[in-house]
Parts: C-alpha cells; structure tokens; sequence
C-alpha cells in the first residue's frame, strides 16, 4: 500500500504507478512554464499530489563566471538572469561595487535609474499579465500587454541602446546621459497606459471564468510565505511586507511618495491584484520624478580599473519578482573572489509545490504564472 | 431563377432516363460523396484563413497576408506543408487505433452533414428524425478522440481524452434540451418540418424568451462539445500540450485539425436551422412587400450567411476567454446548463400548450 | 432569496464575459488600432544608440584611429575581440606599434557597450544593424579593419 510519506520522500516512480498515481514530466520543454523548467508532478486523476522542479537546464555558472569577470564586467551577466528586470539587476550590482568603492553617485544619475527601474518594473509586469492570460487559455490579452510593453521598450532602446539586456547602469552612475526625447515619451506613454489600463480589467480581471481560475488557488499562508523565503507579490499577495523599496530604501526611494501594495487574500488572485497595483503605483513614482530630473552629471568620476577593498559587501533591491541580492567577497583585486545572487525566483519557486498539492493540473498553470517565474533568474 | 434545386432535380432525371434507378442512386451517392469532400476541403481552407484573420483583428495584427491575395492562399500552404510532413507513430503506440482515430473523428463529422439543409430543397438525406440523428452521430466523434488518447501511449493524451469524454457526455444533455425545446415548437423531428414551420418568422423572435435561453445554452454546449475555447481542456495547449493529438503529426493532425472546423461549421448549421430558420429568409409576420423583397436573396446564401455569423460568435468567444478548468466545466454543465435547460424545457411546453408563440 | 441570488450571479457572470467580447469587439472593427509592421518591407529606424555589432570607423581616405592599444580587448567581458598588432617602420626607421587585425566575433558578443567606452581614441562604435543571420558560422568572425586602411595622421 501506498503511504503519504513516500511521496514526501521521493519514492520511485515504479511504486507510484503501482499506487495508482501517474507521474509526468512537465517540461522542460512545455508551453506553460515559460522556459526549460523541468517539474515532475504526480496526479492522482486530475490532482496533483507532488510537485517536483528540476533545475539546471539553463545553468550557465554565472557565479563563477563573475569570479574571472572585473568589477565593471560583471554587470552584464545579470541581465541574462532575470531577463524582464535587467535594469533592476545591473542597479543592484552597481549600487554594491559603489558601496564597496564608498562613492557617492549624482543626483541626476540616482534619478535615471529609479525612473528606469520603474519602468522595467511596468515592462515586467505587462509581459506578465499577458503571459498568465495566455496560461489561463487566454491569448489575446497577450498582444494588449506587449503594445504598451513596446513602448517601453522603444524609450529604453533609444536611451540604453537596448531593448532587454541594458547593461546601462555602471558603477559610478548610468552609462549615457538620457536622450532629449526621454521626456516626452515617458510622459506620452503615462498617458497612454493611463487610457489602456482599464482595458485590462475588462478583458481579464472581471472576467467570471479568470477569477474562478484564481480564486482560492495555490494558497500559501504568511508563515508559509515567509518560512519559504517568498518574496515581492508572492509575499505580498500574503500579507507579508516585504518591499526593499520601503524597508531599506536605497537611492532615493525614501524621497518618495508611493504605498507598498499588501494584499491578504494568500491566493492566485490575491498575488495577480498586488501585480496590477504595483503597475498603478509605478506610473505614480516615474510621475513623481520625470518633471524633477536635476541637472548635473550622470556619472562619477570613477578610474578606469575599479579595485574594491577586502571585505564583503551585500546589496538588494526589489525587482519586479522579489527581493534581489548581490553578495561580493573581495579579496581586494580587480575581480571578486566569490560572488552570490540571491534571486527571486529561486524561493519563490520553491513555494510552488506548497501551493499547488491538491489543486488541478489547470491551476499548477495559473499557480505559476501568478508566481512570475523567470527561468534564466532560478537557475542561473 | 437558376437554384440548386432545379440542378439536382435535373440532374436527378437525366439519370434516370439513361440508366436504371439503382445506378442512378449509386451514381447520386458517389457524387453526393465527392460533393461532401469538397466542401470538406472548402470549409477547411476557409474556416482556418478565417479564424486566423478574426484572431489578429481581436489581437490587434494583421494576420496573414503573405500567401496569395490578403493571404488567402495562406492555409493551401498550411496544408501543403502537413501533406510533406512525415506522420510519426510513436513507439509503443497502439498503431491500428492510432492510425483509425483521425478517421473516425472524421467519418462522424461527415455524417452529421447528412441531414442539413444547404439550401431550399437541398438536402442529402431528409430523414424523418433528424434531430435525434444527428444527437446520436455527433456523440461518436467522442470515440475517435478517446482512441487518439488511449492509442497514442502519452499520458498528455491520456488526460485529454478522459476529460474530451467526461466533457462531451455532459454538455451532450444541454444540447440535446436545447434542441428539444425547438422539437417542441414544431413537433416535428425532422429538418425539413422544422425549417418550413419557420415560414413566418424564426424560432429566436417566435419562441419568445425560452427560445433565447435555449440559444445561449446550445451555443455554449456546442462550443464545449466541439472542444474549442473557453472549453478547448481536451487539447488545453498551456497545460496538456496538445491534449488528445499531442503524438500526431502530418497529415493525420491534419484530419484532427480539419475535423475540428468541420464540426464547428456542422453545429452552427444546426444552430442556423434550428434558431434561425436555416435557408428560410427573413420573414415578418404578415408584410407581404417586405417578405418577397427578402425571397430575392437566394435561399443557399441565407443559409451560408446565418452560418458563419455563428462561425464568427463561436471564434469570437474563443478569442475573449480564458480556459475553465476541468472541475468547473463540469460545475457549469450540472449546476447551471442542465437545471436551466430543465426549466426552460417546462417553460418552453407552457408556452406551446398555450400557443403564446407567435 | 436563493433564486434571487441564483439568477443575479449568472447575470453578473454574464455581464463580465459580454464586457471582455465588447473590448474584442471593439479592436476587430477598429483596424486603425493594429500595432504590427510589416518588417521586410518597412523597416523602422533604429536609434543611434542601438547597439547592433561594433564597427571600426573609417573615413573617406580609408583611414581609421585604431592605434592598437587593445583597450577594447582588455574591457571585453567574453573575449568577442582579438587585436592583432604589427610593427610599422616609419621613414625615420622607428618602429611604431599599429594594427594589423581587428578580430571580432561577432557570434561572442553581448553588446555590453564596455569595448566603445574603453577606447580612448573613439575608434569603433555601434553600428545599427540586426540582421546578423547568416549561414555559415565562419561568416559571424569579421575583419573590423578594411583592406588597405592605416591610422589616421595625429591618432596616438
């Protein structure tokens, strides 16, 4: 007879059958999880009973990669993590060699980048509605997403010079001043998605059959969420507070006005709600600052080969999954002696067999694409 | 004025005349077959470009417009492609279901056009219950995806099927009521009675409400039973895949595919007949004047025009929604469909006891 | 009550799923609104700071101010660039470092930007270009510097 406990203790697959439970691999080439995550799950009938994710088909030893890389070098990588916040990942790496270097950047610059975080943050965001929508069985929200997510893309391309891996922060400040129609399109897109936003609740947030599909779905308590290291609107979808944005404001963060969205419905629903606050409270930053950019330089003065002191230096952000971390150890040469991102994804994912035991081979969809799993960022 | 009917009643006495009548039948029977073909191949062809054209609209994009004219050769190259393509049999596979399936799928789809009326008089088989035929037959084409799912030795298909099977036996029910509650009207089961007793005005505006209901509960129905979304769990692409004909490839997922639009054009003609009067024109009441201006429209094109503004409903709904999951698919069916299509059966009876309908 | 109930849930369910079809609806009449380009036929203009493949800059006398320092190759994060420098004799007898090969692998490059702010004497740049398929992989390793160039009079 089968036992509970085998499933917990990784039986193998043989007895399982043997119990009347089918198991099947979920990728890693699959339509739904957006990349090649690779998850075992066991279903009794339409149930699932485990989930299992195997990781490691994108693994590229971006660690160690970084160990041969300079302090300057470095950065890039990270944008090949989590590929829909590159922004955000090169701001954390740059604000820990500045913090290891103990410069101070210009204003001007500080408010490039948080304009250009929120912005990334308002990409990442609409990428992920469309792509939940399409995990739901919906596809044509997918291309409303991707209309405003294009102009954010053309604003990046025309300051950074690239539409997805930037790799426009350096330390010391941004790699180029803002191009003179940065502005104007900022503040053309605001209106634009001020005018397109309800259009997404129409077509998906009330929809009665997308709110069946959320509602009461991979539920994860607050202890849960904190015991399993969820961060960003995982957490916050169950009451945890923990924005980087407001408990450890970095840059300027702590200058402005904006509300960290807690939502305590713990489930699918609650986790897409927080999603589509953020993208209200985004626009309220960029807002905020497009009309105050201060004058001055976008860049310290830096030399051309940064060496950092011995020690260890620890950084994070919120990026639009989660708390972001870069952990250097300096020996005090010219590249780290060891490197550590703590990313988002990884923790969060871990949380997906918790949410999905007992729910339908549907709601594992829904479950991660509430969850915003980035693949290249989980396994890195 | 040239219609169909005077060409097949033609055709229909030349045979006779040259050969003996069993010939003359075999000879009707092959070309009514050849007919069936191609318009097999027609709906094929257009249905897709269609589906594909409505979706980019709704997705703001154009669509396609590479192939032909505005891209209306663009589903030729499709199949051109599928024919090239090598039709993979997966190891361990049942090979004889697994090779029958597409067929069987197919084979239901083409008997059910046996009783609609294309066109005043136009009609391959009037039998005297065809309603209850085509119920029956279009509960088949449940076999051929269950054996697609068993035969094809994936648990994908697996899953797709058990849910395509669970799915089509319960909207079964709603559809059949639905349907009923036009039996009742006529009291008749046959195509032809039931499209003449719309003579004065279709069974939608002369049923009242019940038949409105019994509208909506049979466009949902049949959208479920031909597997397309929001109800498309047999084939889910997010979560199983491809669902049932996840292992088929070439020519064979070609036959799925088309089976698949050739189902929808078969429960929208049922829908066309049943609701809107099938070839019948628009008629109101007593205007004379206005009655015969709308006889000018022949009578095949009504019958093409009612159909695809259903076609076009069904791909609308399919482009608007997101995908319910398997337990709540069921939940609609036995909570809300089966006890609403109960009711309005009674009201429905109410209505034609008393003779409330126009 | 619970009919009530009953029927104004259906009708409110009704209401958002004819909500969602109006919001489609809209967009299939409305062709105005498409987004698409047709890409072969119409090609947008990149911004001048796209980063699409690093050029070494020539003028009209075929000259450019690559002085061979290897900055670039230094900056470089994954070894996308490969100097390969000679020794000029100029008529005095001096020898002079110049360059003889720009190597860029094109199909190592991440388009970090890292190699054009290295440069001190603004030698190369980015070029706009994306269409970088081709069909053979050998094709993807390019000579920067064209047949015959030399470095411009005045670049140290």
């Amino acid at each position: 007879m089968y036992r509970t406990t085998d499933i917990l203790t990784n039986t193998p697959n043989a007895s399982l059958s043997e119990a009347g439970y089918m198991v099947i691999n979920v990728g890693p080439q699959h339509p739904a999880t957006h990349g090649v995550l690779h998850l075992v799950i066991t279903l009794s009938g339409e149930t699932i009973i485990n989930v299992e994710p195997h990781l490691g088909y994108i693994h590229r030893s971006i660690e160690k990669m970084c160990e041969s890389l300079t302090y300057r070098q470095f950065i890039y990588t990270t944008s090949r993590m989590d590929y829909l916040s590159s922004h955000i990942n090169n701001h954390c790496c740059a604000l820990s060699v500045e913090k290891g270097l103990q410069i101070e950047i210009p204003d001007r610059a500080k408010y490039i980048r948080i304009i250009l975080d929120e912005l990334t943050r308002l990409a990442s965001h609409q990428l992920w509605w469309g792509a939940m929508a399409m995990d739901i069985g919906a596809i044509t929200p997918f291309f409303y997403a991707f209309r405003e997510r294009e102009m954010i893309n053309d604003i990046m391309e025309e300051t950074c010079g690239a539409r997805l891996t930037m790799n426009y922060m350096v330390p010391g400040g941004v790699m180029f001043d803002l191009h003179p129609n940065f502005q104007k399109k900022v503040k053309e897109f605001i209106a634009f998605f001020k005018s397109k936003i309800n259009e997404y609740d129409e077509i998906l947030t009330g929809n009665i059959i997308f709110q069946n599909r959320m509602k009461g779905v991979g539920i994860i308590s607050k202890e849960d969420a904190i015991s399993y290291g969820c961060t960003g609107p995982t957490a916050r979808g169950s009451g945890v507070s923990c924005d980087v944005r407001k408990l450890y404001p970095y840059e300027i963060y702590n200058r402005i006005e904006f509300d960290e969205i807690i939502n305590n419905g713990c489930d699918s629903f609650a986790r897409y709600e927080v999603r589509m606050q953020e993208m209200k409270q985004s626009l309220k930053i960029i807002e905020q600052l497009i009309d105050n950019i201060p004058e001055g330089d976008f860049q310290a003065k830096t030399k051309t080969v940064l060496k950092l002191p011995k020690g260890e230096f620890y950084t994070r952000v919120e990026t639009a999954r989660g708390e972001f971390g870069v952990y250097i150890v300096s020996e005090g040469g010219t590249t780290p002696y060891r490197i550590k991102f703590r990313s988002p994804g990884f923790s969060n994912l871990s949380a997906l067999n918790h949410m999905a035991k007992g729910n339908k081979i549907g709601d594992l969809v829904a479950i991660m694409g509430s969850i915003d799993l980035v693949i290249p960022d989980i396994d890195r | 004025m040239l219609s169909l009917e005077t060409i097949t009643n033609n055709i229909n006495n030349w045979l006779n005349n040259h050969v003996s009548s069993t010939w003359a039948t075999i000879i009707e029977m092959l070309i009514v077959g050849l007919l069936v073909i191609g318009l097999f191949a027609m709906l094929g062809l257009i249905l897709v470009l269609m589906e594909r054209k409505v979706s980019a609209f709704m997705q703001i994009r154009v669509g396609p417009n590479r192939v032909g004219f505005k891209g209306s050769l663009q589903t030729l190259a499709d199949t051109l492609k599928l024919v090239l393509k090598e039709g993979l049999t997966p190891k361990g596979a049942d090979k004889f279901l697994f090779n029958l399936a597409p067929y069987v799928v197919m084979c239901a789809a083409m008997l059910i056009l046996a009783p609609i009326a294309f066109a005043k008089n136009f009609q391959i088989w009037d039998i005297n219950i065809g309603v209850l035929y085509i119920s029956a037959i279009s509960s088949i084409s449940v076999i051929g995806i269950l054996m697609a799912g068993w035969a094809s030795n994936n648990k994908y298909s697996l899953l797709g099927a058990m849910r395509s099977g669970a799915q089509i036996v319960s909207y079964e029910l709603s559809a059949g009521f639905s349907v009923l509650c036009i039996v009742i009207l006529t009291g008749s089961l046959q195509i032809s009675d039931i499209i003449n007793a719309q003579q004065n005005g279709w069974f939608i505006f002369k049923g009242h409400i019940p038949a409105i209901i019994s509208f909506i509960i049979f466009i949902i129905a049949v959208t479920a039973e031909t597997n397309r979304a929001p109800f498309d769990l047999a084939e889910a692409e997010s979560e199983l895949t491809a669902g049932f004909h996840t292992e088929y490839s070439g020519m064979k997922f070609a036959l799925f595919f088309l089976a698949e639009y050739v189902n929808i054009f078969v429960v929208c003609a049922i829908g066309a007949i049943l609701f809107f009067g099938g070839w019948m024109p628009l008629h109101i009441g007593n205007w004379q004047g206005f009655n015969q201006v709308m006889d000018y429209i022949p009578s095949s094109l009504w019958f093409i025009l009612k159909v695809f503004g259903l076609i076009f409903l069904i791909m609308w709904f399919r482009w608007t929604f997101p995908r319910l999951r398997v337990d709540q698919l069921l939940n609609l069916e036995w909570k809300y469909l089966l006890p609403l299509s109960l009711v309005n059966l009674l009201l429905m009876t109410v209505v034609a006891i008393m003779g409330w309908h126009f | 009550m619970f009919l009530k109930n009953y029927i104004l849930e259906i009708w409110n369910a009704v209401k958002s799923l004819l909500k969602g079809m109006k919001l489609t609806g809209y967009y299939f009449t409305h062709h105005k609104e498409i987004i698409t380009q047709n890409y072969p036929e119409v090609k947008q203009q990149l911004p001048e700071r796209f980063r699409g493949e690093v050029v070494l800059i020539h003028d009209e006398n075929n000259e450019h101010a690559c002085t061979g320092c290897t900055a670039c190759e230094l900056a470089c994060p994954n070894g996308t660039i490969k100097i390969i420098t000679k020794f000029d004799v100029s008529p005095e007898g001096k020898k002079k470092k110049a360059l003889d090969t720009f190597v860029y692998h094109l199909e190592l490059c991440t388009m970090c930007n890292l190699c054009i702010e290295a440069c001190p004497t603004s030698a190369i740049k980015m070029a706009q270009n994306f269409e970088h398929s081709v069909f053979n992989r050998n094709d993807l390793t390019k000579k920067l510097n064209k047949p015959g160039s030399k470095i411009r009079e005045g670049v140290e």
